[in-house]
């Protein structure tokens, strides 16, 4: 008999406050390898946080992150570094690097880690782009020349630049438009399944979770209140879930709003 | 009584909330510094900063130095005049310009057109998700963008000063002999024989100083910058307004460490 594999991603206990406000609790989620999850949940319900606590771009105050079995927040920063070569994030905002052109942008991990030469890294660029559907014209123009649904396309690119195992998406649809929205997710569900990879996404928008995940969690007040398959999503027999999807003002999520 | 506590209370939380950021420059410059003799190195982007902070600085470092030095040769003349003492002019010209006016006036320049920039451009990239993509990217911030900015505002500013000594003599030059009418080979004699090699190794002592705190306070304002554009805004300001008044103070020092008896 073979002992479990670990789930790629195990979180236990995370808690994290700024000042007086928490803003995640001792919140537990397992990611299996290999599994598309979508972490939900109102504006300031700590989405974030969470995945700038896992990424290591914010230290948590308690509890363990660990990634392939292993704690990542005990790690030396060498350890920690390593760990993500092997992630791809893609940002709200794309966070593309505007001093660079989108070329430079897409392949600036592998020229980082030594892994391509400056010399090879545009027509890798070029390949990687039409991957996700942009011409090489793209590869030499700066990131301020390209829409927003381009640039999260150059994100996604330089995401997955790495064929990395793990692909965190922070709001891939907010500030597109509902067909490039579609058009972005789709990308993102072929991205990850050609690579193989664990894709872990946030969002507020219904479709784009439904779209991407296989499992849904939604979080609340720091904590995950629910957690089941996409299908389940609209049938889930929780208040939050129930209230969030339907987009209601009643019931348990109160925002906080003064009138 | 309750008022002059409140007084008190205010002083005491602005002197510690000085302190703290005294603290936190001082391991943020702690932390650039041990990043410097670290790798990996970017020698691209050195070269770039170099020629960002020192060829395009050039030009307004160029027009001040010419100018100050005009107008500290016409001011010492009408001064010394008073007392027949004309004849230091040339003297007064190339002490205060190497010693003083060249780092400071260089200093304050680069403060108002690099701080600024420095500080704008971090600072967009903190707010803009850009810096976080970096540490994704495995590429240290600290290395990529603090260090090749801190290393060549550091080594360009003292040839900066370099240029600024030369034209502000020049500038002293032109306003001797083609407006108060010295003669050339006596002028630059004047020029010269007073002139030691501390004068202008303690300027560009401190002009390599000035360098440094200006590319330190820049990046660090805009590495802490928080807030969207407001943020970004206060962020330069707060760069130029914090490396100008460090050049001041530092001023002093450096000149009290070389010329104190």
């Amino acid at each position: 008999m073979t002992a479990e594999a670990p789930p790629k991603i195990r979180i236990r206990g995370l808690s994290k406050a700024f000042g007086p406000k928490v803003v995640l609790d001792r919140l537990d989620l397992d990611v299996p390898a290999g599994s598309s999850i979508v972490v939900i949940g109102g504006s300031g319900s700590g989405k974030s946080v969470l995945i700038k606590c896992i990424l290591g771009l914010i230290e948590p105050d308690a509890g363990t992150i660990e990634i392939d079995g292993r704690n990542v927040l005990a790690m030396s920063r060498a350890e920690r570094e390593s760990v993500n070569d092997h992630i791809g994030m893609l940002f709200q905002g794309a966070a593309l690097f505007d001093s660079l052109p989108v070329w430079e942008n897409v392949c600036f991990g592998l020229i980082a880690k030594r892994r391509i030469s400056r010399g090879d890294a545009r027509g890798r660029a070029v390949e990687i782009l039409s991957q996700v559907g942009l011409g090489p014209e793209v590869a030499d123009l700066s990131p301020s020349e390209l829409s927003g649904g381009m640039q999260k396309r150059v994100a996604l690119a330089r995401a997955i630049a790495a064929q990395p195992d793990i692909v965190f998406f922070d709001e891939p649809t907010t500030g597109l438009d509902p067909i490039m929205g579609a058009i972005i997710d789709d990308l993102i569900v072929a991205q990850v399944k050609r690579l193989g990879a664990t894709a872990f996404s946030i969002t507020h928008d219904m479709a784009s979770a439904q779209r991407i995940a296989d499992t849904v969690a939604m979080i609340h007040k720091g904590s995950i209140v629910w957690k089941g398959p996409a299908a389940a999503i609209r049938d889930s027999g929780n208040a939050f879930v129930d209230q969030f999807v339907r987009g209601s003002t009643e019931g348990p999520i109160r925002m906080e709003v003064r009138r | 009584m309750g008022t002059v506590l409140g007084v008190l209370g205010s002083v005491g939380a602005a002197v510690f909330a000085v302190l703290a950021t005294a603290g936190q420059v001082t391991l943020f410059a702690a932390s650039a510094l041990g990043h410097c003799i670290r790798p990996p190195f970017y020698p691209r982007l050195l070269a770039r900063q170099m020629l960002e902070i020192g060829y395009f600085s050039l030009p307004v470092v160029a027009l001040t130095a010419i100018f100050s030095g005009m107008v500290l040769a016409l001011q010492s003349y009408t001064g010394f005049a008073r007392f027949s003492a004309e004849g230091a002019v040339a003297t007064v010209v190339v002490l205060s310009i190497t010693r003083e006016l060249g780092p400071v006036l260089a200093g304050l320049m680069v403060a108002g057109r690099i701080g600024a920039a420095i500080a704008a451009e971090i600072g967009t990239m903190r707010v803009t998700d850009q810096i976080d993509a970096l540490t994704t990217l495995s590429t240290n911030p600290m290395k990529y963008l603090v260090v090749p900015r801190l290393v060549a505002a550091t080594l360009v500013l003292p040839m900066l000063v370099v240029v600024a000594d030369i034209l502000g003599v020049m500038g002293g030059f032109i306003v001797g002999v083609f407006k108060l009418e010295f003669n050339a080979a006596s002028y630059m004699a004047r020029t010269w024989e007073y002139l030691k090699f501390e004068d202008v190794f303690s300027g560009l002592v401190k002009a390599a100083v000035f360098g440094f705190i200006i590319a330190l306070m820049g990046c660090f304002q805009g590495y802490h910058s928080r807030g969207g554009a407001q943020g970004v805004g206060a962020a330069t300001t707060n760069a130029v307004v914090s490396a100008s008044i460090l050049i001041l103070v530092f001023n002093y020092v450096i000149t009290e460490l070389f010329f104190a008896r």
